[in-house]
């Protein structure tokens, strides 16, 4: 079998007596539409933390395309092209949007340490942040403040900043919440049109999303995988509706 | 806005002004010609306008690291503090050539900056704020000890200054003193305004907005706090050594605690991360302080506490926020 | 009994009482930084008017030692809602800067005002005759003004401590200080609280400094100059703890008044070495909240 886009193998940790990751084996298809669903606290986003290394694991292991990253820090583990979006906007808000994504894109190209020569004279970082821009909908936003925005296009930010740094893997953490329903067909229409080969996992709450969107559904519950399969398959099993829906026993 | 020309010639403009940021407006122009003015205005303050001149220098260093990597600190007189000393021991053991002791006290400082830095740089906070106060204190201690190397609490004698580039005396009216501060503060100011629209610097904004987002974009982080942090202790250690050069003199106030907040507060009147906030609040605040130290000291401390409160409260940002405030509404009619 | 253990037995005494003094001082800041996220670093000067009030109610009008105490923290605590309520609830959660520009305004302006009001010198301090002379334990003599500090200060920390976990009060800051959003959400009028814990901290702050007056000098400079050391006190302790700054405090006191008398040479020196090492090795302060 070739080697997933991304994997984890035993992943775990706790907080104290608070299991947040119990041994989770997972992979990440090259190419994928992965989501990964589940209840509220089921520990969605600590997974994203764990494998992108914001949070290290107590044990198991995370491996890209092959590679173990597991002992790489989370820089580290952006520049080998694994990158994530946050569920809460974390954007440079006081820079204007075309600002925000050169700051990544500078990274990505080697020309970030550079100290002595005005940013200005990388005209081609410039250029390839105006035209992701562009793809966006955001390039008449450009010179505007990220704060400035409406919540909408600065989730889509968001996203800018992400695929500036040309990820292989791309992790979404919940790219829809908090804008109305009526608004995100913008994202929607993004996360469509990703490039073939990218490996996209897709963290969400929204049902709609996650059915039109993902080919595979692997749901997490208090830090477990309880099932994995296609949307069909998801769909029909009485577990996954029980844990949403509380269909067997009395939970409010 | 969108006039009836094509949508690529207002993404050609929106490109251009964007990438042209660092060019030179004529308005940057400004502060040098007051200096220059001054020099021939004020003849019989060159004293008082070269310490000025050090002084901006100094807050230019702290403004690399408060206002653009988003690091405050209480405690930057501590290189200052060193790179005064080191000039100062220089000239008073023997070698009083002043552009090598520039060189020397920035080597020093940086030194100094870099050991610290490495060492309390992971922290933020309260936790960051109180270890730069400590290590400028401790080297404070240390150099009330040493008093055989630095004159303890009687300051440090007998410094002699050779003349500038072997030709100008530093005269008793504090000409070439003046002269001296003047191009080695644009020195500076030229380094860091290079910095700021480097790629780096730019970074540095990005660190001082979102420093999660940085780790997620792939930056080093801490690498780069710890090279603006030497940077800045060593345009530090140099603005030290223009002070005890033009007064051949260095006493123990140049490590101290209200050295550091001094500087703090005159930076934040100004404004901080504006690159020129030095260049406005420093003359503002030791002017205003010449005066009213010829009244009272009692005085001065009650105005210039009142006029930090209303700073805060009607003009947050500074001199330089609030035109910038005043220049967007000016706009947005 | 030994030369070498009295002396041990005096300088703990002595820096215990010290300890107990910028405990009660400090407390009152912790807390808030801790649970407004406020750099109030005016925050020494509450003390200064605690003293102030204190020595000049007891030296100028002949109030008696309870009394003007009463007087003194309850002005003070008074004083510290209006400016509070006036100003400072107005940056809570904002820029550190504008807090640190704020404050030290405060500070600097305090500063005039008291040595145009009482003069450069320090207030005289004189406790009365009940507390007064020196208290017999037998082996040694100690000052009785000082072992009631030491006594002040225990009782201090152990009401506030039973505050903290049995009154409700008590209770709604500790929600607040772990997490902000969550206790606002489940009813916390934190904007009702965040003047109650300051008016606390502020009337804690006067009293230490009221009750401190012959350790840490009333004089113009005392917000100043003190300063460095109750942030070392919140800083070692850890933001929005009770406990933190008191032993933070006990390991100044002691660790400075040993230092006074064993090795006057090396001055503050150690002080702040040693709360370097600590901070490098405890970053949030030895009782700090984790994230």
């Amino acid at each position: 079998m070739s080697p997933a886009a991304l994997e984890t193998r035993g992943l775990s940790k706790n907080f104290g007596a608070l299991r947040v990751a119990g041994d989770i084996d997972f992979r990440l298809e090259k190419g994928a539409r992965h989501a990964l669903i589940g209840p509220n606290g089921a520990g969605k986003t600590s997974f994203v933390n764990l494998v992108t290394g914001v949070l290290t694991a107590d044990r198991g292991s995370v491996l890209l395309e092959g590679a173990d990253i597991t002992h790489l820090k989370q820089a580290g583990r952006v520049k080998h092209g694994l990158v994530r979006t946050f569920q809460i906007n974390a954007l440079f808000n006081r820079l204007t949007v075309l600002e925000n994504v050169t700051l990544a894109i500078s990274e990505r190209t080697g020309s970030a340490g550079n100290l002595f020569f005005p940013a200005g004279r990388r005209r081609e970082v410039i250029d390839e942040a105006y035209v992701l821009l562009e793809t966006l909908g955001l390039a008449e936003d450009a010179v505007r403040p990220v704060k400035e925005l409406a919540y909408g296009r600065q989730r889509l930010t968001e996203i800018a900043i992400a695929l500036g740094l040309a990820p292989r893997v791309l992790l979404l953490d919940e790219p829809a919440a908090g804008i109305p329903s009526g608004e995100s067909g913008i994202i929607i229409e993004v996360i469509e049109r990703l490039p073939a080969d990218m490996a996209v996992l897709l963290i969400e709450h929204d049902m709609d999303l996650v059915f039109r969107l993902a080919r595979r559904i692997t749901v997490l519950v208090q830090g477990q995988v309880l099932v994995e399969g296609t949307p069909d398959a998801i769909a029909a099993d009485p577990r996954v509706r029980e844990v949403y829906l509380g269909e067997r026993g009395g939970h409010a | 806005m969108k006039g009836p020309s094509a949508p690529t010639d207002l993404k050609q403009r929106t490109l251009d002004a964007f990438a042209g940021r660092h060019r030179l407006s004529p308005l940057e122009a400004l502060p040098w010609l007051v200096a220059v003015a001054a020099f021939f205005v004020f003849p019989s303050y060159l004293a008082l306008g070269s310490q000025v001149l050090a002084t901006i220098l100094f807050a230019l260093s702290v403004d690399l690291v408060l206002g653009y990597a988003g690091i405050v600190t209480l405690g930057h007189a501590a290189f200052f503090g060193v790179g005064a000393y080191t000039a100062g021991i220089l000239a008073a053991r023997g070698w009083g050539e002043p552009i090598s002791g520039l060189i020397a006290a920035a080597a020093v400082a940086g030194l100094v900056g870099l050991a610290s830095g490495a060492l309390i740089l992971r922290t933020s906070g309260l936790t960051l704020l109180m270890q730069t106060l400590i290590v400028a204190t401790m080297l404070l201690e240390l150099a009330n000890k040493a008093g055989t190397l630095t004159g303890g609490a009687d300051g440090l004698q007998g410094m002699d200054v050779w003349p500038l580039l072997g030709l100008f005396r530093f005269d008793m009216f504090g000409r070439t003193a003046y002269l001296y501060c003047l191009v080695v503060l644009f020195a500076g100011w030229w380094c860091a305004r290079r910095l700021v629209y480097s790629p780096f610097g730019r970074s540095l904004t990005g660190i001082r907005e979102n420093e999660a987002r940085m780790h997620a974009i792939g930056a080093p982080v801490a690498r780069r706090r710890l090279v603006v942090y030497v940077i800045s202790a060593a345009l530090a250690g140099v603005s030290g050594a223009l002070i005890a050069q033009t007064t051949q003199f260095v006493a123990l106030g140049v490590l101290a605690l209200e050295r550091s907040g001094s500087v703090l507060i005159m930076l934040i009147i100004g404004g901080v991360g504006h690159l020129y906030g030095a260049f406005i609040g420093v003359p503002l605040y030791m002017i205003a302080q010449d005066r009213f130290s010829q009244i009272d000291p009692v005085y001065w401390y009650f105005w210039i506490g009142l006029f930090m409160v209303l700073v805060v409260v009607f003009a947050p940002g500074g001199v330089l926020g609030l035109c910038e405030r005043l220049v967007r509404r000016w706009r947005a009619r | 009994m030994s030369s070498f253990l009295a002396s041990t037995v005096s300088i703990a005494f002595h820096g215990i009482a010290f300890a107990m003094v910028l405990y009660l001082i400090s407390v009152g800041l912790s807390v808030t930084m801790g649970l407004m996220g406020f750099v109030n670093l005016a925050h020494g000067v509450f003390a200064a008017v605690g003293g102030y009030l204190m020595t000049t109610l007891m030296n100028r009008s002949g109030v008696p030692f309870p009394l003007a105490l009463v007087l003194a923290v309850s002005a003070t605590a008074a004083g510290s809602v209006v400016l509070e309520r006036l100003l400072y609830r107005r940056f809570y959660g904002g820029n550190e800067l504008d807090q640190v520009l704020l404050t030290m305004g405060i500070v600097f302006m305090s500063v005039a005002a008291a040595k145009f009001v009482w003069g450069p010198l320090a207030q005289p301090m004189n406790p009365p005759a009940m507390l007064s002379g020196q208290i017999d334990l037998g082996f040694r003599q100690f000052p009785l003004y000082r072992s009631f500090l030491i006594v002040c200060g225990a009782v201090v920390v152990t009401t506030l401590w039973l505050m903290l976990e049995r009154t409700r009060f008590g209770t709604q800051i500790r929600a607040s200080v772990d997490n902000l959003r969550m206790a606002e959400s489940v009813g916390i009028d934190t904007s009702g609280l965040f003047t109650r814990a300051f008016a606390l901290g502020s009337g804690l702050a006067a009293l230490g400094g009221a009750l401190g007056a012959d350790v840490l000098a009333v004089n113009p400079m005392y917000a100043l100059e003190n300063l460095v050391y109750f942030l070392i006190v919140v800083a070692v302790g850890g933001l929005g703890s009770i406990r933190g700054p008191f032993v933070a405090a006990l390991v100044v006191g002691i660790t400075d008044t040993a230092f006074k008398y064993i090795w006057p040479e090396l001055g503050a020196f150690f002080i702040y070495a040693l709360t370097m090492a600590l901070l490098l090795w405890r970053p949030r302060g030895l009782f700090g909240q984790t994230a």
